[in-house]
């Protein structure tokens, strides 16, 4: 795509990603979920024959990556058959999850079933922190054993670690876990602040020096590894908020991604939900409609809605404005520039805002946990400002 | 290129045809790459069986117009590129007579 489409409405081309967040459940409570926080409102949630029938419509329209993802996707009893559905029409199967309701029998159903790939998520490599960290004491000693018994199944064992000033600082002992358990990948991921994340963006921020600290643990990992020839890769992703140039979000919004919330609800990304805007639902509508004709994934295709300073840029190809949701959380206007572009008007209010998460001081208050009984009190004071 | 090399997918990669795309893919771990229509013909022949040199002879079957010193090289050039990418490992040499 080339700057001189510039406000021409694009073709629509089919999805290539479908992600099914199966419930909004989860048994961890982390501070940094990306789930909406009125997440306790979407309790009803598709059913077997219900999910079996996105797939097969997410498959005709192109899809041929699936996500099962959650909330806490081994919740569902019936993810086995639904991995089973999805293997048999095409579908390449990735199964994201905290590994909590995982046990070797069910490792190896989920295998039987066709499922192609798991990623564990781990919180620290202190048992302590974890259980801190996740709200759960049984967690973590159980996520380990499943991290093993994915790589005895045969699998590459892939861990997921989402990194924010509380295990920050921890990251090569992070390192050393995955290494010693025999991961073959691991994605060390800046917390991104969206859903409970954004809520609590000020207990997980890590100071520049923090972020400094362990990009170079890291790096010496790397070269400890490789002098080794130990085979495992990491991935180190950096947060929006310290960047200049916005991340393209989801390859642009209805280009190739789409998400199935639990209720049914169809979204250009999991976090879109918290966008002042409403969204279709696979109860009214096909998949196929949609992604083709609703207002809700044509309204951010494109250019014609970028402001002007987005539409005059040469950028625009390549990071399409930036995120929709950032723009909203951090402007009230989700039809602005995202402000991690360093040409925002806002920038200079992200980067106050970075600027206040260097000094180190005790908050008056801690994280708050990702559950129902504080989504409801948050989404209350909400209802009530 | 070693013509006694034999090449696999490696486990977690797979080839499909995507109709809907109108091309091979090549999907791995929350990702996908779309295949030029060579691509897809060549790597449809790595089966762990076939050394390069069998893939060749098949290919020059299939595809009796190619001139043959260009097919040859696409297929090494395609290989060797596919095994950089991580998609291909190498099992053992096979030498045989055909």
């Amino acid at each position: 795509m080339s700057a001189d489409h510039a406000s021409v409405v694009p073709s629509v081309t089919p999805p290539l990603w479908l992600l099914a967040e199966l419930t909004y459940r989860c048994p961890l409570q982390c501070s940094y979920c990306s789930n909406p926080i009125d997440f306790h409102r979407y309790h009803q949630e598709l059913d077997t024959q219900a999910w079996c029938d996105v797939l097969r419509q997410g498959r005709g329209l192109g899809a041929a990556q699936l996500g099962f993802s959650g909330g806490e996707p081994l919740i569902r009893k019936d993810l086995e058959v639904l991995v089973e559905e999805a293997r048999s029409l095409g579908f390449y199967t990735n199964l994201i999850t905290s590994g909590v309701g995982l046990d070797v029998k069910r490792v190896n159903a989920l295998s039987a079933a066709g499922l192609d790939h798991i990623q564990i998520s781990l919180q620290a490599a202190d048992p302590d922190l974890a259980s801190a960290l996740a709200g759960s004491k049984k967690a973590h000693a159980n996520k380990l054993a499943m991290a093993r018994a994915v790589k005895d199944a045969g699998y590459p064992m892939v861990l997921n670690v989402v990194i924010h000033r509380q295990n920050i600082d921890q990251i090569g002992d992070i390192i050393a876990l995955c290494d010693q358990l025999g991961a073959d990948e691991v994605e060390l991921a800046n917390c991104q602040y969206y859903g409970w994340a954004f809520l609590n963006r000020r207990q997980l921020m890590p100071t520049r020096d923090q972020l400094k600290r362990a990009e170079d643990e890291t790096r010496r990992w790397r070269e400890r590894l490789q002098a080794r020839g130990r085979d495992m890769t990491l991935h180190f992703v950096v947060p929006d908020y310290y960047e200049k140039q916005p991340k393209p979000c989801m390859g642009g919004w209805g280009s190739i991604f789409m998400t199935v919330a639990p209720d049914g609800a169809v979204l250009p990304c999991h976090s879109a939900r918290e966008l002042p805007m409403s969204f279709p639902t696979v109860n009214d509508l096909t998949l196929h409609d949609i992604w083709y004709q609703s207002d809700a994934f044509n309204r951010f295709r494109g250019t014609a809605w970028m402001p002007q300073r987005c539409q005059q840029c040469d950028q625009h190809s390549v990071d399409f404005a930036g995120c929709r949701c950032q723009a909203y959380l951090l402007t009230g206007d989700m039809t602005d520039t995202d402000p991690v572009c360093e040409f925002s008007p806002h920038h200079a209010a992200l980067e106050s805002m970075v600027e206040d998460a260097q000094v180190i001081r005790v908050l008056e208050s801690g994280a708050i946990p990702r559950n129902v009984h504080m989504a409801r009190q948050q989404t209350s004071t909400k209802d009530s400002e | 290129m070693n013509h006694t090399n034999i090449y696999q997918l490696r486990r977690g990669r797979r080839l499909q045809w995507e109709p809907v795309q109108g091309c091979h893919v090549i999907l791995y771990p929350e990702g996908m790459v779309k295949l030029s229509a060579s691509a897809g013909a060549i790597l449809e022949q790595v089966d762990g069986q076939q050394n390069v040199s069998d893939i060749i002879h098949t290919l020059c079957q299939h595809y009796p117009q190619a001139e043959p010193s260009e097919l040859v090289r696409d297929v090494e050039v395609f290989l060797a590129e596919a095994y950089d990418n991580g998609w291909l490992h190498l099992r053992e040499e096979k030498h045989h007579v055909r």
